[in-house]
């Protein structure tokens, strides 16, 4: 096993040390040293290990296209207007001129169509929003799919799900600034659901918009939201979040040499340097390029906005659909007590939102009291190797997907010439279907993959050839797997029911019970001594009857 | 038998951990390093060099198109590719700076990524972990650190202090609320009126060209966007009164109707009703001719026209309020007076009279 460490690396630049640029650097160097103790931190960062791993991506697409986003967002906000004052537009794009309409859609136009560079930004930002949050959650479904929400990384998964709630507050705060048509009802939306709040609901709608809606207040409060409140935010999360991670040192998968008390991996400096540097630059190429050529959200279609009209196929930007798939589900469930009304048919779907979201950020602590696994786990799980875990993660996807494509029930409908009213019914029905049979179809995959690999760890991969001895016997050879190859397959913990009693409640019992009574136990020691001996056995008769030459009689005529 | 793995007890006494047989398989520690092309051929290494330096090369030409296009081909200015000020003109402004800054940004990434990829050292590194948790020692001298400073503030023996400081910091955050109450009034009776209400016998007119509707005009299973006609620009907090006084005029058969009720508030068939939808407030835009119906395009409520708006399918739960129209002299459509209940989404006191 190597056992270099970073520290004690042998550098082979002697011949470098000299030129002038090394000298400069060591100017420079002292310099900060003196005034920032940047040596201390050199010497804390530089040669950090962090793992390799593709899946290890999503966290940095997120914080690249949040980066762009700022710089994006900062170009825009020289141009932008966000007043709600009525204008008339006598700008370039014909259709609109002699429209009344708010300065902060006037200034949208102008940035798209006047300003060199303006419709570039606008898309960059607007794309670059997009991806952030597609980021987000591919990389927190990485994090739970392969269990790196456990100890101790619990409050950074926190810290993680609180930046993915944000995003979604920056999001819609950002589209809805435009103040078209199509934002504008998405805030009207807003208003909607404000007022279904018990008692106090017609005061925060008239506190958030000033007034009566649309007002003139929202969109300035709006900006000031998005450009400031939740920037800062997220950054601070930012920040917390990058000290967990370099404080915990990453997680990494299973292999060998890989240990829970080591980090396998490349340094910060140089490879990190270059190869995350690099990837930013990558990300921003490739969602400039998406904004060269793909346009989006193209507000001066929709209109400014005006309360009077909307366009059929009104959806919300892709992160914000699954909050309005549930309104569009519930059927029209109203109660009056007492002359005081309760709209369930806005309630119940807030109510399901805040479960999600609340099960998703607290499933660290709930899986931490089933299993009582109180190390410290720094090599991450492959998500076979957790069925249960892996089929709820699913389900929650499936509940979210199932809500997304019922805010997109109007497109589906006419896409497939569908009735809306049977597809709204079959979206009802799925909402609970799907989420319990994604669940067991998935666990049952998780485990036979199990089975899979227990067969492969024992037996060695199948070489689909076959031997048939004297007797008739049909033995395939197999390949045995490198011990490095093995070692993969049969290192994962294994977790089993509790029985109730000795400290364990009837309740902890019955969770460790859903969680762990389907198991494909590991392969043991012996079992693979076993294994070894029979295929050492099997080996013999083959090389007996094929004289060691395992190639197929049509190979061997070729050569 | 339930111990951790690495011996240590969990803290609540039981883990659903399965033992493993004999600790076990050893692991067999980092596997023989592979190396690359560019480590082993000196003409590999070269190649990679090339490339690399290349890349740096293609960005600066990104940046030079980038900076080229940017004066060149503007929207509103001069432009090589298309008449100035043309919807050409802004699609190649967008396309060749967009492509010129893509071009910058993306081979210096490439540039960087292959350059590590190919020519920095590539065999892995191990650093140890250390226990996230801090020393025994450490731990108690944090703990004698609180405990002293406790102490020293003397909190555990003056209670007086304690429930003062208590009772500021509970009673401080409520001083948010005088802020945060001024940021919008307070709803009063606005949310159960509309501009209908503020006139009586106001004529119905188009949207948007605001002439106004005689029954003549109103061909059967046809349909109108409506508002007063006396709201205007002019007309203080323009755009909140007609985000109330929305309405949408029908033409149904008499003798379709299953609501005697609602018939009676039109005139000969011709309805009124708002258009502000009772689930969360979408204007119920699509009027389907064939079935009456009447669609909320945001989430699918469905309303009948011939029963009185009453909800068919979907969200919603009460009808569309109901604008009674009467006809005036000169043979114009005129609103008595509101809407027959508040319109938009339900709120909590929506059915107690203000």
């Amino acid at each position: 096993m190597t056992t270099t460490t970073p520290s004690t690396r042998k550098q082979t630049s002697d011949a470098e040390g000299s030129s002038r640029a090394y000298k400069l650097g060591a100017v420079g160097g002292d310099w900060l040293d003196q005034r920032v103790a940047g040596g201390g931190l050199v010497k804390f960062m530089a040669r950090k290990i962090f793992p390799d791993h593709w899946s290890f991506m999503f966290g940095e697409v997120a914080l690249y296209s949040f980066v762009i986003l700022l710089i994006s967002g900062v170009f825009l906000t020289m141009f932008f207007d966000p007043s709600m004052e009525e204008v008339i537009y006598s700008g370039p794009y014909e259709p609109l001129q002699g429209l009344m309409m708010s300065r902060a859609f006037e200034s949208t136009l102008e940035i798209s169509f006047e300003v060199t560079g303006g419709l570039l930004f606008r898309q960059m930002h607007h794309w670059s929003a997009l991806v952030f949050m597609v980021a987000i959650f591919v990389h927190m479904f990485r994090v739970f799919f392969t269990g790196a929400f456990r100890k101790p990384r619990e409050l950074n998964w926190i810290v993680g799900f609180s930046l993915m709630v944000l995003g979604m507050v920056a999001g819609f705060s950002g589209y809805s600034l435009p103040d078209d048509v199509l934002s504008g009802n998405g805030l009207r939306v807003i208003d909607g659901l404000m007022k279904a709040v018990p008692v106090v609901g017609t005061y925060l709608s008239m506190l958030l918009f000033g007034g009566e809606f649309p007002g003139t207040a929202v969109i300035p409060r709006l900006f000031t939201v998005h450009i400031l409140l939740v920037p800062a935010m997220i950054l601070g999360l930012i920040a917390i979040h990058m000290v967990l991670l370099v404080l915990h040192k990453h997680t990494q998968y299973p292999g060998p040499g890989r240990t829970e008390r080591n980090v396998v991996g490349f340094p910060v400096f140089p490879v990190y340097a270059a190869k995350a540097g690099g990837f930013f630059f990558l990300v921003f190429g490739i969602i400039t390029f998406i904004s060269a050529t793909t346009s989006i959200n193209a507000v001066w279609n929709y209109g400014p906005y005006d309360p009077s009209p909307v366009s059929a196929g009104s959806q919300p930007d892709w992160y914000m659909l699954w909050t309005d798939g549930g309104l569009r589900l519930i059927p029209g469930w109203e109660s009056t007590i007492f002359g005081y009304v309760l709209s369930w048919n806005i309630l119940i779907p807030m109510v399901i939102y805040g479960l999600l979201l609340g099960v998703l950020a607290l499933y660290p602590f709930l899986e931490a009291w089933v299993t009582g696994d109180d190390r410290e786990r720094h090599v991450n799980d492959l998500p076979y190797n957790a069925p249960v875990r892996t089929g709820l993660g699913v389900a929650w996807i499936m509940t979210y997907l199932i809500l997304a494509l019922a805010a997109t029930n109007d497109i589906i409908a006419v896409a497939l010439q569908l009735s809306i009213n049977d597809l709204t019914w079959a979206l009802r029905i799925a909402f609970f279907v799907v989420p319990v049979l994604s669940f067991y179809i998935t666990k049952r995959l998780c485990l036979s993959i199990q089975r899979h690999k227990r067969e492969k760890a024992l037996h060695g991969e199948e070489s689909s050839r076959i031997v048939r001895t004297e007797t008739g016997d049909m033995i395939e050879i197999h390949t045995p797997l490198s011990e490095f190859d093995r070692w993969v397959l049969v290192q994962h913990d294994d977790y089993r029911p509790l029985s109730a009693g000795k400290g364990v409640s009837s309740l902890r019992a019955k969770a460790t019970s859903f969680f762990f009574k389907d198991r494909i136990s590991p392969v043991t020691p012996s079992e693979l001594r076993e294994a070894l001996e029979h295929s050492g056995h099997e080996k013999h008769v083959i090389d007996e009857l094929t004289g060691g030459d395992y190639r197929t009689p049509a190979e061997k005529t070729q050569h | 038998m339930n111990d951790n793995l690495d011996g240590s007890s969990p803290a609540r006494g039981l883990s659903a951990i399965a033992p493993k047989e004999g600790g076990g398989f050893p692991n067999p520690g980092l596997p023989p390093h592979i190396h690359r092309q560019a480590d082993l051929s000196k003409a590999a290494e070269k190649r990679a060099e090339r490339l690399v330096a290349s890349m740096f090369v293609l960005s600066i030409v990104g940046t030079v198109l980038f900076i080229a296009a940017y004066f060149l081909v503007t929207p509103t200015g001069i432009n090589l590719f298309a008449e100035e000020g043309t919807p050409k003109a802004l699609w190649w402004s967008n396309l060749t700076t967009g492509l010129g800054l893509a071009i910058a940004v993306f081979f210096i990434g490439a540039a960087a990524v292959h350059w590590a990829k190919t020519l920095m050292p590539d065999d892995e590194m191990v650093e140890e972990r250390h226990d996230i948790r801090g020393s025994d020692e450490t731990r108690e001298i944090a703990a004698g650190i609180i405990t002293d400073g406790l102490a020293e503030s003397g909190i555990a023996r003056r209670p007086v202090i304690v429930t003062a400081m208590v009772a500021a910091l509970a009673a401080l955050p409520i001083a948010v609320l005088a802020p945060l109450s001024t940021l919008g009034p307070l709803p009063g009776g606005r949310l159960h009126h509309t501009f209908w209400g503020q006139n009586a016998r106001q004529r119905l007119a188009r949207d948007h060209d605001g002439t106004p509707i005689k029954l003549s005009d109103v061909a059967m299973n046809s349909v109108f966007h409506v508002m007063p006609e006396g709201l205007t620009h002019e007309t203080e907090h323009f755009l909140e009164e007609r985000a109330k006084a929305a309405a949408v005029l029908v033409r149904i058969d008499p003798a379709l109707s299953k609501n005697e009720e609602s018939m009676a508030m039109g005139v000969e068939g011709v309805l009124a009703f708002s258009k502000i939808c009772t689930h969360v407030g979408c204007p119920v835009a699509l009027y389907e001719q064939q079935t009456h119906h009447m669609l909320c395009p945001c989430h699918q409520s469905t309303f009948d026209v011939t029963d009185g708006a009453k909800v068919i399918f979907g969200p919603a739960h009460r009808p569309l309020p109901q604008l009674p129209i009467e006809v005036d002299d000169e043979g114009y459509l005129v609103a008595p007076g509101d809407f027959t209940e508040p319109i938009g989404p339900s709120f909590w006191n929506i059915h107690k009279e203000k």
